[in-house]
């Protein structure tokens, strides 16, 4: 294996990488759950519509919630069974709180419903969109964004080059690694149905160094097609898709920019093959590969269904271990701590870790800044963190996002190496979601008082047409009466032609 | 000498041209300070301040008739933004108007409403929908949660609910965390 043409980025980290603990045994498949909870919400943009009630039967793949508009994604039965409720439950997400969700009680047959494969050779871009958009795909290497949404492309806008995310740098986390060896066919064959769909000119797959049978296998797939894989060296974040473009081509797409207005789309691995799994086999959106390691028994892959509650992925692994304290989803760069293992496993679970004090250990006391600056060398987007601190603990908030605040990709690495061990990607967090609001309540503020305005004009209108009215009505009656003067000048005349036509006939 | 008064009553006549023609070309319609002001009230349209309403109650203070700190729903936040702005001292909320309270949305007890029509009357932004003898309803993503509904109710159908965070609107917090003693170490 030789690095050629890739262009490194600033910054980075090289964090252990703890990925052999999950990737030495093969993908699991575990026995269906008893219950599966679907939260209305696993995706970016407007929450799935529900099309069904409690009590309803369900066959495996049967959609249960339809998209709500282009921005939102579709969600399908994992297995055949019963609505049994549709309630608030605690869902995997930092704040812990619940949210609308669909339960499901499987029969346990798990009966499919009839699968319609799609005949997408002979269907155009549009149509294919069309019928992506009913897959309940989403982008699965954790953003969960509607993938229809990234097949379309603007008629002013071509698509140059389709590059497929295979980096997966965060430690600990094997699922695409995982799923590359043992899938690589359909990834490829997935691929290739993007790269039609967008009419792309090059595909181009990007591995780091450190997954060689990954690469192997893809390799071996891809040999009859004109896909490139490029490996590019192991450095945290390369699997930031921003971060991944440059890499391979050296673009750096710039700010407020999105890779599409270079002719550039992403997608990862998972999700090209999920889009293969629909078109040809007919498979919706139903499950995706979790990892769970850390430290459990047997850290291991599993395939697991949607809905599958967290704790039973944890006990196939051989249950917690006496120092687990915690349990995180996502990495140990970018994670959050789950606020209970009785969540389900969503479209964005990638990766579960079972937190012990060896593994994680509690963070050393944070001392003052000293400005080294080391964080701003290790900012991959070329910020500067010390600033961006600076201005976040003080919650000058305007002046934290003159300082580009949003460009921060919150890829922990100015947090990994600060010598004062200060928290920093928190405070942006804590800037951003605040600014967020802020613009919210601003928003809020002004369709108030828009209202307000429309009223207080309604108002006045409608007081200028009432003394309209009543102008109008005195005039009526003026008029009512020259109308009876009219009148009795014309019976007048009326009179006089009569009392002459009989003179005449008398004369 | 001549010259001099010349040239100074040359420039004289230009430039007042000049300024009388920007002041009718560049002519700003309204008091641009108070649409200033009216940006940062919070535009609840409560009358807690003691005007009708936010605009109102911007307008008196850039004519310095009203203080900076009679508005409950902006609180002291509030208060700080609109100092800023005047360049005035900061002044605590005046409580006399209120307390800042956690944002609510009203809401009609549809079963207790006898559709008459005085809470849609009394809305500051058209949230109620409505009509004379049909039950009427609050449009919570309008509410702005001013409370003015509640007194023109005649059986006391309309109460005020907090505004729960849910997991859309949830915030992360301010870190905490501790610091080392350095004097120890």
């Amino acid at each position: 294996m030789e690095l050629k043409n890739i262009f490194k980025f600033n910054g980075g980290v090289h964090p252990n990488e703890n990925k052999s603990l999950s990737s030495s045994l093969p993908i699991a498949r575990l026995p269906i759950p008893k219950t599966l909870v679907l939260p209305l919400r696993q995706h970016v943009g407007h929450v799935a519509k529900l099309k069904v009630k409690v009590g309803d039967q369900v066959l495996k793949g049967q959609i249960i919630a339809e998209a709500d508009g282009n921005i939102s994604a579709a969600i399908h039965a994992p297995t055949s069974g019963t609505i049994l409720k549709i309630s608030e439950e605690i869902i995997p997400h930092p704040s812990g709180l619940p949210d609308f969700c669909v339960t499901i009680e499987s029969d346990l047959k798990d009966k499919w419903i009839e699968k319609k494969p799609i005949a997408w050779k002979k269907l155009d871009s549009a149509a294919l969109i069309e019928a992506i958009s009913s897959s309940g795909i989403v982008g699965l290497g954790g953003a969960v964004f509607p993938s229809h949404m990234k097949l379309k492309v603007n008629q002013n806008q071509s698509i140059e080059t389709l590059v497929i995310n295979a980096a997966e740098c965060e430690p600990f986390i094997t699922c695409d690694d995982m799923f590359m060896r043992e899938t690589a066919d359909e990834i490829i064959q997935g691929t290739l149905i993007a790269q039609t769909i967008l009419q792309a000119k090059q595909c181009v797959i990007g591995i780091e160094d450190n997954k060689i049978e990954a690469y192997q296998a893809l390799k071996k797939a891809a040999q009859k097609t004109s896909i490139e894989i490029k490996i590019v060296p192991t450095l945290y974040p390369s699997g930031d898709a921003k971060r991944l473009i440059y890499l391979l081509m050296g673009i750096e797409v710039p700010k407020e920019k999105r890779s599409v207005d270079l002719g550039i789309q992403v997608f990862n691995v998972a999700t090209v093959a999920a889009i293969y799994r629909y078109l040809e086999l007919g498979e919706p959106s139903i499950s995706r590969i979790v990892t769970i390691t850390g430290n459990v028994q047997n850290p291991q892959n599993y395939e697991a269904l949607f809905g599958t509650p967290l704790s039973e992925l944890i006990e196939a692994a051989g249950g917690k271990l006496n120092k687990t304290q915690k349990f995180i989803m996502g990495g140990p760069m970018m994670g959050f701590d789950l606020p209970s293992i009785n969540v389900p496993v969503t479209k964005a679970m990638n990766c579960v870790i079972e937190s012990s004090p060896e593994l994680f250990p509690s963070p050393k006391p944070v001392m003052p800044c000293i400005r080294c600056a080391r964080c701003a060398d290790a900012c991959p987007v070329n910020l500067q963190p010390q600033e961006l601190y600076w201005f976040s603990k003080s919650s000058q908030l305007e002046k934290a996002k003159d300082y580009n605040l949003f460009d921060c990709i919150e890829c922990g690495c100015c947090t990994y190496v600060c010598p004062s061990n200060i928290p920093l990607v928190q405070f942006y967090r804590y800037a951003k979601s605040e600014i967020i609001a802020q613009d919210k309540a601003k928003e809020a503020a002004n369709t108030a008082r828009e209202r307000n305005e429309s009223r207080l004009a309604r108002i006045e209108r409608e007081k200028k047409e009432r003394a309209e009215k009543h102008a109008q009505k005195a005039l009526g009656a003026q008029e009512k009466n020259s109308d009876d003067e009219k009148k009795l000048t014309i019976a007048a005349a009326m009179e006089r032609v009569k009392q002459t036509q009989q003179e005449n006939i008398k004369n | 000498m001549i010259t001099a008064l010349l040239v100074m009553i040359f420039l004289a006549v230009v430039l007042g041209l000049v300024l009388g023609y920007s002041a009718i070309k560049f002519k700003v319609d309204g008091d641009p300070m108070v649409a200033r002001i009216d940006a940062i009230l919070p535009q609840t349209q409560c009358g807690q301040c003691g005007y009708p309403g936010c605009k109102p109650y911007a307008t008196a203070i850039a004519k310095g008739e009203a203080d900076i700190n009679q508005c409950p729903p902006g609180g002291d936040a509030g208060a700080k933004a609109l100092a800023e702005l005047m360049g005035m001292e900061f002044k605590p909320l005046n409580q006399e108007h209120g307390e800042q309270k956690p944002r609510a949305v009203a809401l009609i007890d549809e079963s207790t409403c006898i559709g008459c029509t005085l809470c849609i009357q009394a809305c500051p932004v058209d949230a109620i929908l409505g009509a004379a003898k049909q039950m009427h309803t609050i449009i919570a993503s309008e509410c702005t949660g001013c409370e003015l509904c509640l007194p023109p109710c005649p059986v006391d159908c309309i109460t005020m609910e907090p505004v729960l965070e849910n997991s859309q609107s949830w915030k992360w917090k301010y870190p905490v965390y501790n610091i080392q003693n350095v004097s120890k170490a």
